[in-house]
């Protein structure tokens, strides 16, 4: 526990907690019934094993390379209590999700000698981006940086008002071009303030879209294209947002997304509902792409850096 | 995408080839397949279990030997099956009642408030003269963008900025609609999550205040094995009247809506699909019964074609066939709008039939670009002048796009062909005006 002290102040950790209480209380409860008396594992537990991930949107394939990798390990190891069983379950689930950069987002730091670091935000409609960009610009302020948002999503009503509301909210200047701009052109101005004000970070709302919609995927890479014009080798982060609640579908997104714009991070948001979000294991292992942040709740500070040990851990102790 | 059914059945089933009956032991593994086919796509665990059992049963006994093979007998045991889950009792929206009053609910993100305006415009097309009211009162922005969604659908909207209780502010809401004659009131509300006990109590503090005559539950059709738990907690609060698929334009199979019939067994009365505020439709059990299966979907076929086709050039080209002089240049913009409906063999998957049938063929995407090579190797001259193609301009072409002459002379020879058929077809149209009917899905 000694290192996720250090990463995490208590209070956060009580928060993420509290956000994966649902996820957690189901886990181990079952498992923990499953185990009852049991020595060694069984059908039954396999069972309910299935039961738990399936049933947590991790998805079959997932599921089914998780349950193979502790069938190997019980075939080695054959005697298993139930911590051991729950160490086991960690660590295979762990090796599934790659690593992420640490430098770079923990605790909302950021890469020396990029200035400014440009993040644009993508996904399909209502999974949370405003609100993450949002709740990113109060945390990277709150760590000292400066922040230049832009306005992207000249699409959906009101799409810009919401981002301008967040600005003030959080002290944060937004560039925007009003409704119905072109949204390459806002980002090309956006990252262009940001080098003329000397920012530290830079990031982009886009509109949401759904991933089968060729024209708009296409609209997305110009985006992206163009910011490159100011900066070379922005953006930076290309943050794919994902709902906690999607189902298998998320695949789909991310490989489209990816097509698109190279996401090279995911956020999970609204982890403080009764959806697991187990589906991102699967997306994460598959597309080689590290979970950065989770939300888990609608105010300011809402928003985490995601560690994995940190994740594993609220979803297997007790 | 996901293997569809059929084929996992075509796999499971050579277990039972050769066999008389279908029996509990050879039907084991096809309905394992069943079941893991409904769970990706997004059918929750449980409700995949169950509706497996009643499959098996259904399916017990019945002759192999018939004239379809087991595969197809037991897809076709499932789709009816599914089709009559989903479907079942359709009632009609209750607007009724004066002013009648829908109330919109659901979690943050699934499309309450463009579904709203959507609403507001199918009313307003039936003869009524609803009013959209802003009770999202917490995300920023929110009372902005239903102002934005009434303007653009002609629907008054009733705000109070700065009022933070959504009860008072429906109240007075329909005050305003009895004084201003509208007759149906359609409230928006905040998105909440099922566990957010202060949220739950305060729709459920609106329901009581405005006794809605209509409840509407807003559910994103991504959704995945939450929706059952979501689904059922918002029934429970308010006893909502019917379901609303979003998102439905994308590609999800789309599970939740079996999971979330199969919890409350309420009527899915709309499914939306797009931004756009026309494009709303009710809902077909048999269609989304083979999208959750993943068979052909021919709808979402034409869906893609009307999503890249640009009318005008469509127009254009129409012109140009009638007058008969269409052209290489005409043909090589077809094959890109073609390209531009992304890859082909996916394509080809959604017509019923043919999924199978090329599953292992490789088609990649390079297949016009032979053609595409010949075309670009010609002048504009040539391109605009089809009939100028002699053997030395034909030879020229081929050198230059590195292709045999005998392609050159494949590809001229389809062309006249289409254009010869292009002309018959002109002649045949002659005599009813002319105007060739346009495609009949448009809504």
């Amino acid at each position: 526990m000694g290192l996720f002290e250090k990463i995490f102040s208590r209070e956060k950790k009580e928060k993420l907690d509290q956000g994966l209480e649902k996820t957690k209380s189901s886990l181990l409860g079952k498992i923990g019934k499953a185990l009852a008396g049991k020595s060694s594992i069984d059908e039954g537990f396999l069972d309910d094993l299935e039961e738990i991930l399936v049933t947590s949107d991790v998805g079959i394939e997932t599921t089914l390379k998780i349950i193979e990798r502790i069938e190997n390990r019980v075939q080695r190891d054959k005697y298993l209590t139930e911590s051991e069983l729950n160490t086991m379950l960690r660590e295979e689930i762990a090796d599934l999700l790659p690593d992420q950069d640490d430098t770079l987002s923990r605790d909302f730091h950021l890469p020396n000698g990029t200035k400014p670091y440009v993040i644009m935000v993508v996904g399909v409609n209502g999974v949370g981006k405003t609100t993450t960009i949002g709740k990113l610009a109060h945390q990277f302020k709150a760590k000292g940086h400066k922040v230049v948002l832009g306005a992207a999503d000249t699409f959906r009503a009101a799409a810009v008002e919401q981002l301008k509301i967040w600005g003030q909210r959080t002290g944060v200047e937004v560039v925007e071009k009003g409704m119905n701009a072109d949204p390459a052109s806002v980002a090309f101005e956006a990252v262009k303030a940001a080098c003329e004000k000397e920012a530290d970070v830079c990031i982009i709302d886009t509109a949401g879209r759904l991933h089968n919609k060729v024209n708009l995927m296409n609209e997305l890479s110009k985006i992206k294209r163009v910011m490159q014009k100011v900066v070379p080798g922005a953006p930076h982060e290309v943050l794919l947002v994902l709902d906690a609640s999607t189902g298998q579908n998320a695949f789909e997104q991310a490989r489209q997304f990816t097509a698109a714009t190279e996401v090279n991070a995911l956020a999970l948001t609204k982890l403080d509902g009764t959806a697991k979000g187990g589906v991102v294991i699967g997306v994460s292992e598959q597309f080689k792409t590290p979970v950065r942040y989770i939300g888990v709740g609608e105010g300011m500070e809402d928003l985490q850096v995601f560690n994995k040990y940190e994740f594993i851990d609220s979803l297997f102790s007790n | 995408m996901f293997e569809n059914l059929s084929s996992r059945l075509e796999r499971a089933f050579k277990s039972i080839k050769g066999q008389g009956k279908i029996t509990e032991l050879n039907i084991a593994e096809t309905i394992k397949e069943i079941r893991k086919a409904l769970v990706d796509a997004d059918v929750n665990y449980k409700i995949a279990k169950s509706f497996t059992d009643r499959v098996k049963d259904k399916a017990m006994g019945q002759n192999v030997l018939t004239s379809v093979s087991p595969g197809q007998l037991m897809i076709k045991i499932v789709n009816d099956e599914l089709k009559e889950l989903l479907g079942g009792t359709t009632e009609e929206l209750q607007i009724q009642g004066n002013p009648a009053i829908i109330l919109i609910a659901g979690l943050q993100g699934s499309g309450k408030t463009t579904f709203s305006g959507k609403l507001a415009r199918h009313i307003k097309g039936k003869g009524r003269n609803p009013l959209l009211v802003a009770g999202d009162v917490y995300r920023p922005a929110a009372i902005e963008q239903l102002k934005v969604l009434g303007e653009q659908v002609e629907v008054s909207v009733y705000t109070e900025e700065g009022n933070k209780n959504p009860v008072e502010i429906a109240n007075n809401a329909i005050r305003y609609a009895k004084q201003n004659g509208n007759n149906v009131v359609i409230i928006d509300t905040a998105g909440r999550l099922s566990v957010d006990e202060e949220m739950m109590n305060e729709i459920a503090r609106v329901k009581a205040a405005v006794k809605p005559q209509e409840i509407l539950f807003v559910v994103d059709a991504m959704t995945g094995q939450d929706a059952v738990n979501t689904a059922q907690v918002f029934n429970e609060r308010l006893d909502f009247n019917g379901v609303v698929l979003t998102k439905m334009d994308g590609d999800t199979r789309g599970g939740a809506a079996l999971s979330i019939k199969s919890v409350v067994n309420k009527p899915i009365k709309f499914v939306s699909m797009g931004e756009k505020m026309d494009a709303l439709d009710v809902f077909h059990p048999d269609r989304m019964a083979s999208r959750i299966l993943g068979m052909g979907d021919i709808v979402s076929l034409v869906e893609r074609a009307q999503q890249v086709f640009d009318e005008e050039e469509a127009d254009r080209l129409q012109k140009k066939i009638r007058g008969n002089d269409f052209d290489f240049d005409d043909f090589f913009k077809q094959l890109q709008q073609i390209k531009k409906m992304g890859n082909i063999k996916d394509l080809m998957g959604m017509i019923p039939g043919v999924g199978k049938a090329i599953k292992d063929v490789d088609i990649n995407d390079d297949s016009f670009k032979n053609v595409e090579s010949i075309i670009q190797s010609m002048t504009p001259f040539e391109r605009k002048n089809p009939d100028s193609l002699n053997g030395s301009r034909k030879k020229r072409i081929a050198t230059g796009a590195g292709r045999d002459i005998t392609e050159v002379n494949k590809l001229v020879k389809q062309f006249e062909d289409m254009r010869k058929m292009m002309k018959s077809m002109n002649k045949m149209q002659g005599g009813m005006g002319g105007r060739m009917p346009k495609m009949p899905f448009r809504r």
